[in-house]
């Protein structure tokens, strides 16, 4: 396996709503174990083949669970979080949006103390091709290969993994680390992963305007980086004190500007791609000067 | 959501934060029974969100009642900063002997709030940060446990706050931080915090941010919305599922995904134009949706061109289809319209479009050129013209 999913990868669904269910079929056409859900008062029941539990931890108990994938809408999305990361699930994948920064940062807190590590909200989620997708994004697009892959965005990573795929430029692990102000796993984090798993030849890092994540990534990277790198920034052209869409992404006063990042790209020798379509020739181009 | 002066002060107040005694007044007949009943010299100060007030002519101290009428009559009405004032508040003028500033907001990168505090108070904090980082303390309260008493002293006396005022500001500190909890902000400041000639410390001015995802629990504070002119358009998005921000260039932009819009933006700039707004339908839009997307987008008069660029994942190319023709079989667009259709039913999506009056491109980078190009056409030409029918 490459980063954090896997085959031995088993999935737990908490919220099975609407969107909940047809991305867990969709995930287990693509091969991923989906091995319960949860749904208080439910518990000892299935649904759509899927077993129900009332807690995490009777599903982790009975199931072996060691991701958990979740679509709570935003007022209960934190203590979702929280109850997996008390169950000892190794990998929590939060998609819902609009979660209230001071819930993350509580979730924050309690993350600082476990071993679990949680991907968004408000992202995407991971996948690791032809093996194991969590998730809400179209595999189609994703093909097994040698390219780390971390993004702040998501359309955009779809957007960016096509190109690469149909480069024939494969991936490792892609990985939607989500666009709010405070995630389980910001950039750095995720390239630190990627930098030291070896079945990833080159990263690929997607970043938006908002926070200096992509500078202490640069930093990182400059210091300790193993393997070629390209990175593009979307929001160049963003005003400041515009809040584009995502609520991370904002430049406020002189901080989390584009140019500040491109900066700290360049300087460590990590090309910085202009346009998505960009990206294939630059990984190309990595990978033979290395 | 931010508040105004007056409103942030109140929810100060009921923290128990000390504030000057104030009233707020529409009228400058309000304004000077405010005076009055106040009973000393007074501030009248714009309520308006923008900063710089006071440098603008938005703050004014007077004397007596019949000045602090003349005043609130020169300053409601005022444009500060494009805003039109129609609020002054009206405070008791404090006896200031030093400023100090106290604030707190979210570190990114620690993910933890940050309490700032620091005597010199008054200015801009990005400015002290700038110039004289060593005058501001610093500390980072765990969000469980709250600003605790030792932390609070010992920005007290990092910050160098003189003996006299130390346990009411540290005090106050527990308190804002209390505010900050309570009230789901995202920035609660008090700059000026004035500490008086008589020793005592009260909030000069405040400032409270509050996060836009906690509203549905900040009942109280989200009835204080108000929409300005320039927000309507924002705000009318915002209730229909979207998210658009206005701009100031001529090509239109629709597309899914706050990163994929991002870098339509980017794309348009590098072919060397100007998007006009940024407009992210969200994932899984279906038609009204689009087509309500389209109406914001094309009601504003700069637009000379639009520029739609969808990669369906959740979102469908054929439903994007739909809710375009549902706009273009009304009344043929003002403007050309361009799109890029990729991803889930995106075939499906562009034989629905055919015939239809729009240009469809394979690529990102080739729709923002065609974009770019027809903006920069309608610039010269009768928009109008540019329609094939």
């Amino acid at each position: 396996m490459s980063v954090l999913l896997g085959r031995d990868t088993r999935v737990l669904i908490q919220g099975l709503g609407r969107e909940g269910s047809f991305h867990a079929a969709r995930m287990k056409d693509y091969g991923t174990a989906v091995v319960g859900a949860t749904k208080p008062g439910k518990g000892g029941t299935t649904q759509d083949g899927i077993p129900l539990f009332d807690t995490v931890a009777q599903a982790v108990a009975a199931t072996g669970a060691n991701a958990s994938l979740i679509f709570v809408p935003a007022p209960g999305a934190a203590d979702a979080m929280l109850e997996a990361i008390d169950a000892g699930v190794e990998l929590v994948v939060t998609i819902t949006e609009g979660i209230p920064v001071q819930d993350m940062l509580k979730v924050a807190a309690v993350l600082e103390t476990s071993a679990t590590t949680l991907i968004g909200p408000n992202c995407p989620g991971a996948i690791t091709p032809g093996e194991c997708k969590i998730g809400i994004m179209p595999a189609e697009n994703f093909r097994p290969g040698g390219i780390g892959f971390v993004s702040r965005s998501g359309t955009l990573t779809y957007e960016i993994a096509d190109l690469l795929s149909q480069a024939g430029l494969g991936q490792s692990t892609c990985i939607g680390i989500g666009g709010d102000p405070v995630i389980g796993l910001p950039t750095p984090d995720a390239v630190r992963l990627l930098n030291e798993d070896p079945a990833t030849e080159a990263i690929v890092i997607v970043g938006e305007i908002g926070g200096s994540a992509e500078e202490h990534a640069a930093e990182y990277l400059r210091a300790q980086g193993k393997k070629p790198a390209v990175a593009f920034i979307a929001g160049r052209s963003a005003p400041p004190g515009k809040r584009m869409g995502h609520a991370g992404a904002i430049v406020s006063g002189n901080q989390g500007t584009a140019q500040s990042k491109v900066k700290a790209f360049e300087e460590a020798g990590i090309p910085v791609a202009s346009a998505p379509s960009q990206i294939p020739r630059l990984v190309r181009e990595a990978l033979a000067r290395r | 959501m931010k508040l105004h002066e007056y409103q942030a002060k109140q929810v100060l107040s009921r923290a128990g934060i000390p504030i000057p005694d104030g009233r707020l007044a529409t009228s400058p007949e309000e304004a000077e029974s405010a005076a009055k009943a106040i009973g000393a010299a007074v501030a009248v100060k714009a309520q308006v969100q923008v900063g710089g007030r006071g440098k603008a002519g938005g703050i004014k101290v007077t004397k007596t009642p019949a000045e602090a009428r003349e005043a609130a009559k020169a300053i409601l009405g005022m444009d500060l900063k494009g805003l039109r004032v129609d609020k002054v508040y009206v405070e008791r003028a404090a006896n200031v002997a030093a400023e100090l500033y106290l604030g707190i907001t979210l570190d990114r990168d620690r993910r933890r709030p940050v309490v700032m505090l620091s005597t010199v108070g008054g200015m801009d904090i990005e400015e002290v940060a700038a110039s004289t980082p060593e005058r501001i303390a610093r500390g980072w309260p765990s969000p469980l446990l709250g600003l605790l008493p030792f932390a609070a002293r010992a920005l007290a006396f990092e910050a160098r706050v003189p003996e006299p005022q130390r346990d009411a500001v540290v005090d106050i500190a527990q308190r804002l931080f209390a505010v900050y909890r309570s009230t789901d902000a995202m920035l609660v400041e008090i700059n000026p915090l004035f500490v008086q000639k008589d020793g005592s410390v009260l909030a000069g001015d405040a400032k409270l941010d509050i996060d836009d995802n906690a509203l549905f629990r900040q009942k109280e504070l989200a009835a204080l919305k108000e929409v300005s002119k320039d927000e309507e358009a924002e705000e009318k998005a915002r209730a229909l599922g979207f998210s658009y921000v206005q701009l100031d260039g001529d090509v239109g932009i629709i597309g899914n995904g706050a990163g994929l819009v991002m870098g339509t933006l980017d794309a348009v700039r590098n072919a060397g134009g100007r998007a006009a707004n940024f407009l992210d339908v969200g994932g899984g839009a279906k038609e009204a949706v689009v087509k309500a997307a389209l109406e914001i987008v094309l009601a504003n008069q700069r637009v000379k061109s639009v520029l739609i660029n969808i990669f369906g994942g959740i979102t469908r190319g054929d439903e994007v289809a739909k809710g375009i023709l549902a706009v273009t079989a009304q009344h043929p667009p003002r403007v050309p319209l361009v799109i890029r259709l990729s991803g889930t039913e995106a075939a499906a999506g562009r034989k629905l479009l055919e015939g239809a009056p729009l240009v469809s491109k394979e690529t990102m980078d080739d729709a923002a050129r065609e974009a770019v190009r027809l903006a920069a056409e309608g610039r010269v030409k009768a928009p109008a013209t540019r329609v094939k029918r």
